[in-house]
């Protein structure tokens, strides 16, 4: 499927995607993460429910520590 | 975008603004004393820490104040710059509770924290339970590099301003500077906010 990751067309070879399995194949393991799907914010104990359709805008933000 | 304001028209706007500041470190420090240079009367401050020697590498304390709560030692400050402005410090650990007890008639939120997971929980809170209210972050001011990398990232009423990679560390110290820089942006997008309200 084809979806937009932060604003960049990206094409991953699913039929089916999960956020969880989306930040396992983009190795996004930083531990602070917020993940929004076409603008809707996912909670993190819906990363293994929410599936990531063909078309989706996806944006994921690495939140980091320091201030 | 242009604005036209003079400084009547600042003053006017922004003395009857509430600006909320959830921590009081190295940026709620400095974002606060620009704020409060700026016109903004009226100021909700958090933080359960006290002021340490280690702290004056970036945040806007000075060496008398070591040994004060932040909220306390802060509001001091504020009201030198400001002696109109009305200033509410909480001594306290903010959750997510707490977080909307405080700070849900603000104007404007700063997102002021050390920490990413209250970064994360303070975003979350605002996205669930905040809508309305704009957020401000901070994401990525440790060390001296990537300054060409900061930026402003923008959705849903969020605003975040840092180079979003660089993590404190004990080989990445959090310094005056960078912080300052992202603190000052965090204040300039408040009174732009503040303007347009």
């Amino acid at each position: 499927m084809k979806i937009i990751l932060n604003n960049l067309p990206e094409i991953i070879d699913r039929d089916t995607l999960t956020v969880r399995e989306l930040l396992n194949i983009k190795k996004f393991t930083f531990k602070m993460l917020v993940v929004r799907v076409n603008g809707k914010p996912i909670k993190q104990q819906d990363y293994d429910t929410t599936y990531i359709n063909d078309g989706d805008k996806v944006d994921v933000i690495h939140l980091i520590s320091g201030g | 975008m242009t604005y036209c304001f003079n400084y009547k028209i600042l003053e006017e706007k922004l003395k009857n603004k509430t600006v909320g500041i959830a921590g009081c470190g190295g940026l709620g420090s400095n974002c606060a004393v620009s704020l409060a240079r700026s016109g903004v009367g009226n100021f909700i401050i958090a933080d359960f820490d006290v002021v340490s020697k280690s702290n004056l590498n970036r945040q806007y304390y000075f060496l008398d104040q070591i040994g004060q709560k932040k909220c306390f030692a802060l509001k001091e400050i504020i009201l030198k710059i400001n002696p109109n402005c009305s200033v509410i410090a909480y001594d306290v650990v903010l959750n997510k509770e707490k977080i909307i007890e405080i700070y849900k008639n603000v104007d404007v939120l700063v997102e002021a924290f050390d920490e990413s997971f209250m970064k994360q929980a303070i975003l979350e809170t605002k996205l669930e339970h905040l809508p309305h209210i704009p957020l401000v972050m901070g994401n990525g001011v440790a060390g001296i590099f990537n300054i060409n990398n900061i930026k402003e990232t923008s959705f849903d009423n969020v605003y975040i301003f840092g180079d979003g990679i660089s993590e404190v560390s004990e080989n990445n110290p959090c310094l005056a500077p960078k912080v300052s820089i992202v603190a000052n942006m965090q204040a300039n997008k408040v009174i732009e906010l503040l303007l347009n309200l």
